[in-house]
């Protein structure tokens, strides 16, 4: 069975498309910068600190008596919303200045429970502002790295214009899908960053496919110019590319679905990050290497002829 | 062309094997049981599971198994029922002297114990529980230890008669003299005292400033964290709770784990509780007033004590064990009050028995009328009883001690000296009904998505399809494998981590197919084909597969909870796949069509 034809060949490298490729990358990465400068994230407790109740009720639970409820115990800051389920809240808290977090969490629960619904706490998370805002440089400080060690190496197996042609896409992706967060007022925690994290790993994953099918045309072909070996590259690997793409969105549809709600904004992240990242490694990779004048000569190495040099006045 | 030579066969079929055997123990599922640990610290050995055994069949029950596992003693049972009688009738027979967990054990069979396989275990995410990350107050761990150095310089420059003022001032103790020649002879006063500390000159030649050395603050830091991982993990044994984890992490922090427990309250009981150690003569005669009888912990004897204190937990500076003519000693500093007091003591009690006694209030949660209450709960007991072989002041040692009493009491002299507060910095409560349901949501989310790829894999590639699903089943096999020899936890975004490797790991074998499919197109004989489909593919399987590893490696290096129960999995997933992808699919179909004439491949 065959998705596509046999043999496809779209020019997605033409300067009009790469144009409008441009255009689109440029908006999704504006558009996203904007949401997270101007709105920023909505970020969980691990980030923050704070005070996290997951609560299941019998019945379907009515948010505004819980909301008043709360309010009349002083907890007027508390953020009350339904979790997945209809008889399933969760509960959030800033991190408590003058009494310790326990104490609070004692006294929500008491609180919770003199509503006289019968209630089962699925859930208590109690962090401080100092881990939160630990765990957040240390998620930051892992993408930083990340994304340097991959440079690296693909410096190491290609060449630099390629180096800053994946890693344009990957920071394309990332921003993208964490401006996606912003965008749709998504929760951002600590399995966003993982999941920002394997979408890095998978774009790039197609970005080197692709780019290890470049260098094979770049010497295979002589005489072809840089931009048509690159089209006929990623035609040759448009099958892979969709066959990858279409079995991982697969499994991940179903991690959404059937995973639960802990686990959701983790599968939207990769959804998200797979469907930009196999655009990305079409376009944001290859037109950054041809922007930087790619050509064949690059992976080939410089004749080192001592004779030629003798031969100078 | 297209065959495998034998060896590498082989080598498939071996890795196959090891994989399944490694991962077997997770199908057994798990049964009720009681997990014995022994308070005093110590393991147990083979030989104590009879005396357990017999004791649960005094209480008419049979266990299903009964063996032993990292210096604790498991038992299993048929049922619920069972497994509280046993408990009831080992708490009663045992009292305080053994931790009697109830949990669930894996059910093993034997052979498997035999070969020391375990199935994977459960991160608390899946099983419930409570995660607790404290942190140890190191500025007033330094703090007591200034105090300890302000007195004793104070102390011996009185003794040398040299007119001094000594001052503390965070880190930094000032002494100020009345001349430059006090102050050498301070100088040499305090470096005799301590040969480690930094001694410098203050503002002018009359007056000295002394620090600990990097090394003592680090010395320092070391022993609060010690001290409270000791403390913390004797009383966390008393709460009977199954495989608890007590673990340093990182200069100043702890993490402690505590699976099925459902009640954080459980453990705040467990950090307000406090121990401390009293250092008393036994009242030979028995009968002096303000006398008596204290029990023995564990073994030791209980003894009368006297009234009178001689020095108490909050007065020991250090303890630590040595070895002395090659018996294991262990060695106490006090401060200099409490080694005044001592240096009477031991100048009027020569040849006497002195001993330790151990104490330990813990606040205890009753209702009454309705409202909470706290009792105070107060245990004392000895721990040792020495006799005083000489005179000595504020370093001495209690010898006569096997070496693991030496060991366990050096442990208990520096747990009841707690010295440094912890702070609760994160504290994460799962409740059991969640554990459950991720599980479940999990292995669905599993078994739907490797369906759908399997599928899929099959209409688009047929028989290579089928074989790339093999090697799809082979790879889930060898990461469960993976996961249970390393004894790394599974946890909620390790399962998504899976089922992300699950769509990821097809991807060598659609590189390689479209690889095969595109050297048809062009012309090629099936075998040329196959050959050069694999052959071609691996440079960007390996390029592609390094680039997530690189990213995987980050991730687990870096990430913290959640982040690294997911880079585990996709770690292993990434080097099973290339295996399974590059090694694996491509035995099988050299197997099928390798080494025959073929006209067309079912690619």
């Amino acid at each position: 069975m065959r998705l596509i034809k046999e043999k496809t060949s779209i020019d997605f490298l033409s300067p009009v498309r790469r144009r409008i490729a441009l255009s689109f990358s440029a908006l999704f990465v504006i558009a996203s910068l904007v949401s997270l400068f101007t709105r920023g994230l909505e970020v969980g407790i691990d980030f923050t600190g704070g005070i996290l109740l997951e609560i299941a009720y019998e019945q379907p639970a009515n948010l505004e008596v819980i909301r008043g409820d709360l309010a009349a115990a002083g907890f007027e800051d508390a953020q009350v919303q339904l979790f997945g389920r209809d008889t399933d809240v969760l509960v959030r808290l800033p991190p408590q200045e003058n009494e310790g977090n326990a104490e609070v969490r004692e006294q929500l629960q008491a609180t919770l429970e003199a509503g006289g619904d019968r209630i089962d706490l699925r859930r208590v998370e109690t962090v401080s502002a100092q881990v939160g805002s630990e765990l957040a440089e240390k998620g930051a400080l892992a993408m930083v790295v990340a994304l340097l060690m991959i440079f690296v190496y693909v410096m190491i197996r290609f060449q630099w214009k390629f180096s800053a042609g994946a890693v344009a896409a990957l920071a394309h992706d990332a921003i993208v899908t964490v401006g996606f967060f912003s965008i749709f007022g998504l929760p951002f925690d600590l399995t966003v960053v993982a999941a920002v994290l394997a979408v890095i790993g998978y774009s790039l994953n197609d970005t080197v496919v692709a780019f290890d099918r470049i260098r094979e045309n770049f010497l295979n072909l002589r005489g072809v110019s840089a931009e048509d070996a690159m089209n006929k590259s990623i035609n040759e690997m448009l099958a892979r590319t969709l066959i990858t793409g279409i079995t991982t969105l697969l499994v991940l549809i179903a991690l959404l679905t059937l995973g639960g709600e802990s686990i959701a904004p983790f599968s939207i992240a990769l959804i998200v990050g797979i469907i930009v990242g196999t655009y990305s490694s079409i376009y944001t990779a290859s037109a950054t290497a041809l922007a930087l004048d790619i050509s064949p000569q690059d992976l080939i190495e410089p004749i080192k002829d001592p004779s030629l040099i003798d031969d100078l006045p | 062309m297209n065959r495998f030579p034998a060896w590498l066969n082989l080598l498939v079929i071996a890795v196959v094997a090891a994989g399944c055997l490694f991962a077997l123990p997770n199908i057994y599922g798990s049964i009720e049981a009681v997990q014995l640990a022994n308070n005093d610290g110590a393991e147990y050995e083979a030989s104590d599971v009879e005396r357990f055994v017999a004791v649960v069949e005094e209480a008419g029950v049979e266990p299903e198994a009964a063996y032993l596992q990292d210096g604790r003693v498991v038992i299993r049972f048929d049922d619920s029922v069972d497994q509280d009688k046993a408990s009831d009738q080992l708490r009663d027979t045992f009292g305080r002297s053994v931790s009697v967990a109830s949990t669930l054990a894996p059910k093993l069979p034997d052979w498997i114990r035999a070969l020391g396989l375990n199935p994977m275990s459960l991160g608390l995410d899946l099983r419930g529980g409570v995660y607790v990350l404290l942190e140890v107050d190191m500025d007033s761990a330094l703090a007591t230890r200034m105090n300890g150095y302000q007195q004793d310089f104070e102390d011996r420059l009185r003794e040398a008669r040299v007119r001094h003022r000594v001052d503390l001032d965070g880190r930094t103790i000032t002494v100020r003299l009345t001349s430059a020649e006090d102050a050498a002879t301070a100088r040499e006063i305090i470096e005799l005292a301590d040969p480690d500390v930094v001694v410098l000159n203050g503002q002018d030649d009359r007056s000295l400033l002394v620090r600990m050395s990097e090394a003592q603050i680090q010395e320092r830091q070391d022993f609060a964290i010690e001290q409270n991982l000791t403390t913390l993990r004797n009383r966390v044994n008393q709460l009977g709770v199954a495989e608890p984890l007590v673990q340093r992490q990182g200069v100043d922090r702890i993490v402690v784990q505590l699976p099925g427990v459902q009640d954080p309250n459980q453990l705040d009981k467990i950090l307000t509780a406090t121990a401390t150690l009293e250092f008393r003569l036994v009242d030979l005669s028995g009968d002096e007033p303000g006398s008596r009888r204290y029990p023995g912990r564990g073994e030791e004897e209980s003894q009368v004590l006297k009234r009178k204190v001689i020095a108490s937990g909050d007065q020991i500076i250090d303890a630590r064990v040595g070895q002395d003519q090659g018996q294991p000693i262990v060695s106490i500093t006090l401060d200099s009050a409490g080694g005044e007091s001592m240096l009477e003591t031991t100048m009027n009690n020569l040849k006497k028995p002195m001993s330790t006694v151990f104490i330990e209030t813990e606040r205890e949660e009753i209702e009454r009328n309705g409202a909470t209450e706290y009792r105070i709960i107060k245990t004392e007991e000895i721990v040792n009883t020495a006799t005083i072989q000489g005179v000595f002041k504020n370093r001495f040692q209690i010898s006569g001690l096997s070496a693991f009493e030496a060991q366990d009491l050096a442990l208990l002299l520096r747990a009841g000296a707690l010295a440094a507060p912890v702070f609760k910095i994160d504290e994460r409560t799962i409740g059991p009904s969640l554990g459950q349901d991720n599980i479940d949501r999990g292995f669905n989310a599993i078994k739907i998505g490797f369906l759908a790829v399997i599928v899929f894999m099959a209409i688009y590639y047929r028989a290579f399809g089928l074989i790339a699903n093999l090697a799809l089943l082979s790879n889930l096999v060898f990461i469960v494998a993976m996961l249970s020899v390393l004894g790394a936890s599974l946890t909620l975004p390790g399962i998504a981590g899976i089922v992300l490797t699950v769509g990821m790991a097809v991807d060598a074998n659609v590189l390689i197919f479209e690889r095969i499919r595109e050297e048809l197109s062009a012309g090629a004989s099936p075998q040329t084909a196959i050959n050069s489909g694999y052959e071609k593919a691996l440079s960007s399987i390996t390029d592609a597969n390094i680039t997530t590893l690189i990213a995987a490696v980050v991730l687990f290096a870096l990430g913290t909870g959640p982040i690294k129960g997911f880079a585990i999995t996709l770690l292993l997933g990434i080097i099973t796949s290339m295996f399974t992808a590059i090694v694996g699919t491509r035995a099988v179909v050299n197997l099928i069509f390798g080494g025959r004439k073929l006209k067309s491949l079912p690619v």
